[in-house]
This record gives structure tokens, sequence and C-alpha cells, in this order.
């Protein structure tokens, strides 16, 4: 993905690590054998493009939900509102736009605008105030979650302006729906700015080490402060692809991406760049748990084993990760 | 005035009886023999400049190095099998209070008197309010009287000092009851960053505790301090016991020539010595912070110059000072003879921009990033200069990481490498290397060479000489007289939070500096002193 990965040192030999390459790719190939395995269990209904057309269109919210949760992450800061600024967003054009009668264009604005609203008001606490970011964000959590029920009642809102539906689940491209393209897009955009922008290797020796950061001239308090406005913004836009996919805006649904969200995040740091939240870990982390919980639901395994499912993977995964790296201390968290 | 008791010659077997003790790391003998006796109710002094085998000599009796077959160690007449397994040593009857003091800062006095009773698991429950009248039945035997649910951070520094102090005698309680012996306190250089005030209650808690027949090792740089509060002090010297004396018997030049190995120079400051005339380069007026009263200091295109002191005497703060990097109190910064700017303004950020590069003593903390790999380490301050047309040159990045690498002598020189792959001497060069080649007009160093080996020392102080010789300035903040002595063109000495002493050019030697750091402290120290 970047020429940081490729090509020995000039004065060294070809050296290639194969458990490293292994480990890089090892989630994916976990993946592939989790489709074959429900392939050949139900090889009519589940090997079948619409089927996964659906899944990928279904989880772009998750995906946009997780690459925000890894730039603050990695700036070292948590940001667990993620997943109520989502419901707020698609909340916020619920009420603006079927009940007040918005357009939608201004109102989709305004969601993103509260995104950076939230990321702004976090990290005043987080930064200004000196408050552990784990705390300050299970705070607006509640806040928000309090808000939105007060907003819409508690009920959902239907009925959304065709036009954002018909944005993001209207059209196919190669039988997917525009939605996951979205995602896809942020996560190009985020492994750019990751891997080939100043601002990248910033974010990264911020969350590493803060006081080497500082000694170097990085001002650290505003690479966190844009950190948790990015990820704000992005779980708002996560909302608006959410009202989109849903056609309508549903109070209470939003939060239930957080976790998963968080275990794509982990887990994505498991492979492509081991060692590193990078995005498309992320997002490859999205769709594995994702196959894994749409294969077990089609076998009609009872709920339960969804959650199971998920922390499962995440344990497993890092476990296996940390294993293959021997004693060397864990990079993140 | 010194010891209240008298260690008068009685029936009883010394506390601690050491004989030979030796210990050699790699091919260095850090101590050559060592031997020494502490006295029941003694209050014993351990002195010696910084390398003199001192911090080996207390990390063998912590059980933390195992010392040289052949050494002897008795405990209370009784002989103690060597090595000390960690720990051992609380059974026996002895406890140590280091320099940090090892308090919680954000648990109570109480928590902290009994925090190793309570974390060890021996009951099942912890019983309060029987847990408070054993605390403040221990802090009101040595009249030292803080609430027990106050917390560490709220304490003054002396009051930690005690409260560390009561604790390590606590903890020797139980060993001391069941065998019915006195036991043994070590305290590890508590009082450099005590106001002179604070001292006393330390001395005063000493006594008592001396008085209740147990004893005390009291090791610090501080003369003064040692001959005030000891009955008998040994002298370590590069690894030998170069000598004891009883303290009320000896002059303070005695010891500082013990300490030292030669006679001192006593003539008058030794300012005199010609300076070789150079362009001011940077300017410090007044630089001070808490630890620093007001300091100014001149540094000339191309100088060397290297700040020491004992511990506590401020020196290592004009580097981050001069860096914008720690809170000041006030002072100003010129460069080139230009305008003065208040140090209160200056960031990191600005110091960078202004030409200035500090290579800061804690390199895994503050220095470079021990999980990010070497290339970005070197090219943090410089990240931008490979962005071009949208996109970070890794490919250059990581070919001049190398060609860096190779000048520096960074083995291996991998550049994708982690920074945690290298050792501590080669991890240094790549940050050495980092502000190197940036050619900065003042690099700003603190114990560049800590935890480095000789080699990779030799190779940094070669590259320093060079840059020098281009006309790079460097500020070098090290407790360390010999590499001083190799590299600086003048060495300022502080005591007390102020520059004393200023050595040039031929008259820096490691002997002088070790010299003067001592006899600094002398002069230093406030008319009233501490002896009436």
């Amino acid at each position: 993905m970047t020429d940081i990965t490729q090509a020995p040192a000039p004065a060294g030999g070809v050296r290639v690590n194969y458990a490293r390459l292994f480990e890089r790719v090892a989630l994916i190939a976990v993946w592939f054998l989790l489709i074959a395995g429900f392939g050949a269990a139900m090889p009519n209904s589940f090997l079948n493009w619409g089927n996964f057309a659906i899944l990928f269109a279904s989880y772009a919210p998750a995906a946009l939900l997780a690459l925000a949760i890894i730039v603050p992450l990695t700036a070292g800061d948590y940001d667990l509102s993620v997943g109520a600024t989502l419901t707020l967003s698609s909340c916020i054009i619920g009420v603006l736009n079927v009940w007040a009668g918005l357009p939608i264009l201004l109102v989709i604005a305004l969601a993103l605008g509260a995104g950076v609203i939230v990321g702004l008001v976090n990290a005043f606490f987080i930064i200004y105030v000196r408050i552990p970011s784990l705390v300050v964000t299970l705070g607006t959590t509640s806040l928000m979650t309090g808000i939105v029920q007060w907003m819409t009642n508690s009920s959902t809102i239907g009925g959304i302006d065709n036009g954002l539906v018909m944005a993001v689940v209207g059209g196919r491209f190669l039988g997917v729906p525009y939605a996951f393209y979205y995602a896809i897009v942020a996560a190009i955009l985020m492994s750019y700015v990751f891997d080939f922008t100043p601002l990248g290797r910033r974010l990264l020796f911020v969350g590493r080490g803060r006081e080497v950061a500082r000694l170097n001239g990085i001002a650290v308090d505003r690479v966190r402060v844009g950190a948790l406005v990015t990820s704000g913004v992005l779980a708002a836009a996560a909302g608006v692809l959410y009202a989109g996919v849903l056609g309508s805006a549903d109070p209470y649904s939003g939060l239930n991406f957080l976790l998963p969200a968080f275990a794509a995040a982990f887990l994505g740091a498991t492979t492509i760049l081991p060692g590193r939240f990078n995005p498309w870990g992320a997002v490859v982390a999205v769709y594995f748990l994702a196959t894994g919980i749409t294969g077990l639901t089609m076998l009609g395994i009872p709920l339960w084993v969804t959650n199971v499912f998920n922390g499962g993977a995440l344990i497993l995964a890092v476990t296996i990760s940390q294993l293959t790296r021997g004693r060397e201390a864990s990079d993140i968290g | 005035m010194a010891g209240s008791t008298s260690p008068a010659a009685r029936p009883a077997p010394p506390v601690l009886r050491l004989d030979g003790i030796a210990k050699t790391f790699g091919g260095a003998r850090a101590l050559k023999g060592v031997s020494f006796e502490v006295a029941p109710g003694e209050v014993h002094g351990l002195l010696g400049k910084n390398g003199s085998g001192k911090s080996t000599l207390v990390k063998i009796l912590a059980g933390f190095h195992a010392p040289d077959p052949g050494g002897v160690m008795e405990f209370n007449g009784e002989a103690v099998t060597l090595p000390l397994k960690p720990g051992d040593f609380r059974r026996l009857g002895m406890s140590f209070v280091h320099q940090n003091l090892g308090l919680v800062p954000s648990l109570t006095v109480l928590e902290n008197l009994r925090l190793s009773d309570l974390t060890a698991g021996r009951r099942g429950f912890i019983n309060w309010s029987a847990e408070r009248r054993a605390a403040r039945e221990a802090l009101a035997r040595f009249d030292v009287a803080f609430d027990p649910d106050q917390r560490i951070d709220r304490l003054s520094a002396v009051d930690r000092a005690l409260l560390a102090i009561v604790r390590a005698f606590e903890e020797i309680r139980v060993a001391r009851e069941a065998s019915g012996k006195p036991g043994l306190v070590l305290l590890d250089e508590p009082t450099p960053f005590l106001p002179r005030e604070g001292v006393e209650k330390l001395f005063t808690l000493m006594r008592s505790i001396a008085s209740h027949g147990s004893s005390v090792v009291f090791i610090s740089h501080d003369i003064d301090e040692v001959m005030t509060i000891t009955d008998r002090a040994t002298v370590l010297r590069d690894g030998d016991v170069a000598g004891s004396l009883v303290t009320p018997e000896a002059t303070h030049e005695q010891v500082v020539e013990m300490i030292v190995g030669r006679k001192l120079a006593r003539t008058v400051p030794l300012r005199t010595a010609k300076v070789v005339e150079r362009k001011p380069r940077m300017r410090l007026e007044g630089a001070a912070s808490a630890k620093l009263k007001p300091s100014s200091v001149t540094i000339g295109e191309g100088e060397i110059v290297g700040l020491t002191g004992l511990i506590g005497s401020g020196y290592e703060e004009l580097p981050y000072l001069a860096f914008g990097a720690r809170p000041t109190t006030g002072g100003t910064l010129s460069l080139e003879g230009g305008a003065a700017m208040a140090l209160a303004s200056l960031n990191p950020r600005k110091a960078i921009e202004l030409g200035l590069a500090l290579l800061p003593g804690d390199r895994q903390g503050a220095s470079g990033v021990d999980t990010l790999p070497i290339v970005d380490n070197m090219f943090l301050p410089d990240i931008e200069r490979f962005f071009s047309r949208g996109f970070l040159n890794h490919r250059r990045m990581k070919r001049e990481a190398w060609q860096l690498g190779e000048t520096f002598e960074v083995r291996p020189n991998d550049p994708l490498l982690k920074l945690s792959a290298l050792s501590g001497g080669n991890a240094q060069k790549v940050l050495v290397a980092r502000w190197m080649n940036r050619k900065p007009r003042l690099l700003l160093l603190d114990e560049p060479t800590q935890g480095v080996d000789v080699g990779t020392r030799q190779q940094i102080f070669t590259a320093l000489r060079a840059a020098a010789a281009q006309g790079m300035s460097v500020l070098c903040a090290s407790s360390d007289a010999e590499q001083l002595a190799d590299i600086c063109d003048r060495v300022l000495v502080f005591a007390r939070g102020a520059i004393c002493e200023e050595l040039v050019g031929a008259q820096i030697s490691k002997d002088s500096i070790a010299e003067a750091c001592y006899a600094s402290l002398e002069r230093a120290s406030p008319a009233n002193g501490t002896q009436p």
C-alpha cells in the first residue's frame, strides 16, 4: 500500500519476513475461508452477488464509523461518542427534513455541522480541561442520546427526501449500491492522509509519544482537536449514510454500531499494516465481521451468536497477532 | 552537633558489615572490594562522586545486582548468603528510601504508609480504623503529624520525604520485633530537592530512628549535610573505599580531598584563563525556573559549553528553558546579538524555526518513539521536506535515512526497523543524526551519552566536535565530568540553582570539574550555614 512496506534497504539483501507477510494478509485469508465455509453450507443463497451487494451497502455506515474511530485512536484518544453522533446526525435529518420541511442538502450540511460541534465539545473537555477521553465521550454519548430522544419524541421518522435515498442506495455500480463506495472513498482519502502526508506522521507521533511530538515542534493540542473534529464529522457522515440506507431516522439503533465499529478498528490494526490503526484494515475487519454475522443469520442461528462472534473474533485475532509478534510489546492501546 | 547518640563501643556486633564486596560489569570493575561497618544506633554517611560505586553498592544490598563471588556480608553478626534476592533486605531488617521516594501521589498517607502490607494480601479484609490507628501511632512515634487521610500530592516535598522515611522504618518493624535486633534504613539522596529548613526536619527524624537503636545510612552529595548529621562516614572513590572518617573530627576540606582524591587547590576563583574570542551565538539573560535562579550564559559561535553540578543544582534546566520546553519564571534569549525575546513566549516549534535543536535526556519518553520506524524518527522535525506534489516521498526518505545512518554508523542500518530494534547507543545515534542533519545553530543536549556504550560515545563526540568546528554551538548538560572534560571549551558549574564556577580551556579536567562541584557547594551555601 505504501512503498514503506516494500523493498529492502539499499545495503541489505532481499529479506522477506514470512511471519510478517502472513500477518498482513491473515485476516483477509480468514475472511475468504469464512466465505468459502458459508458458501459450502449454502451454495445457492449465500454465494450470490446480490447477497454480497446488500451486505456491502448495509454495512457502509459501520465502515465509516470504524474509519471515524481510528483517527482519534491514532492520536491517542478514545472517541466513544461516534455511535451517538451517528444517531444524532440521522435524526437531525429526519426532524429537519421530514418534520420541518427543510431542503435535504441544507439538512445534510447541518447534520455534518453538528458533527463538527460534537468534535469541538469533546476536544474542549479532553484537551482544554484535561479530562480523560473515555470519560468525556461516554458523557457526550449519553447527552446526545437524550437530546435525540427529546428531538424525535422517541419515534422513528420515516419519509426522508427521496433524493438522499436515491443517492445512497438508488444507483448501483457493479451491482453494489453507491453507499459502499462512499465508505471506500473515505478510506482512500484517509489512507492518503495517513501514509502520504506529513499530517499523518504527526498524528502517529502525537499518539505514540506526546512529549516526543511536542519537543519536535508538533502542535500536539491542535492535532488532537483536529482528530476529534474529524471523527465527529465522519460519524455524522455515517449518520447521513444510515438515514439514506434506511430511508428513515431511527433514534435507537445507531448505538448498536458502536461496539462492532470499535471491534473492527482494533481488529483492523492486526492486518494490512499490523500494529497500526489503518483505514483498509478497519474496512476489511468491518466486512469480515459483517460476513460472519450475515452467514450465521442466514443459517438460522439465534441472534445471541452474533455478539459472541463479534467479541470472539476480536479477541482471537488480537491474540493471534500478539502471539506471532512474540514478546514484542503491543504498539497500540 | 553530630548525631545525638554516642557510637560508644558496645559488645553488640555491627548492624551491617561488608567485607570485600566487588562487582564487575563486563570488563569494568565498578566495585573493587568494598568493606565497611555500620554500628547500632549510628548515622553513617556514604560519600563519593558520580561513578564511585555508591549506586552499585546500594543495588547489591537491594538485591538488584549479584556481587562477584567472595564478598562477605553480615547483618547483626549473622552471615548473609550473597547474592541477596530482591526483597530479601526487608526480611533481614533493612529498608531503602530512594531519591524518588516511591510514594503514590494519588493515594493517601495511610494507604502509602501501609502499602506493602495492604497489597501483600496476607489478610482477607482491611480493618481501616485499626490501620488508621496504627498509622497515627507510627507517625506520632516520630513526632510527624500528618492527617492519615491526606493525599500525598497535597503534602509538601519535605513531608513526603519524612513520610517515606517513616514508612521505610515501619516496613522493617516486623523483622526488628521478631529478631529483637536493630534495623537499618538506607537513605539514597533524599535531600537534593528539599529546602534547607526541610532538611533539618529530616535530620531530626534520622536521629530519632537512631535513638531507637537502629542505624541509618545516609547517602548524599552534600558534604555539609553529611557532616551535620552523621557520626561516621565512608568515602568511595573509583570503586574502592577511599577512607572512613569520624565526621565530628573531620574538616570540610579533608572530606572533599578524600572524595576527589587529591589536595584541593584552594586558590581564588579560576576565572583568569584567556577566553578565545568568539562571536556570540546565543545569549540567555536571567533564565529562571522553579529549580533555577536567574542565570545568564553567552555561547559563542562554534563553542561547546558544558553544564554540570551535583544532583539538585539545577544545571539540567538550561537546555530545556532555552528551547521553550519547560515552564519558565523569567528570562530572555537572543540570537546572534539580535533582539531579546522572552523565554515564556518560546515553544519548541519556534525554537526549531530559530535554528535550535534539543536532544532530551529521557531518550524513550521525550526524544524518540520506540514503536515507530527509524526513518520516521529521524525525519520527524523536517517531514515537510519530503512532501512534494501532494505525496510524501517514502523512497527518498528511506534513501536519505540510510545515508544518514551510514554517516553516523547506525548498526544495523535499516531505516525501516523500529527504533526499539536498536541498542541504546545506536538509537541515540539516530536521534543525534536527526538534529545534526538539520545543521542547527545551537544544539542543546541533556545527558547525551547516558546509557550509551563507550564506542558510541566517542562517535557522538567526534560528530559534535566536527560540527562545532563548522560553527555549530553546543550547550551540553551532563553529570559526567569525564565526558565534559572531553568535549567542552568551557564548563559552567552549578550549585543550589545558580552558576557558581566557570572553567575555561586548560582548567578543564575530569578532576577539576568534580572538585569544582564540591567546592562550589561550600561557596554557594547560605552565610548562616548549618553548623553553629
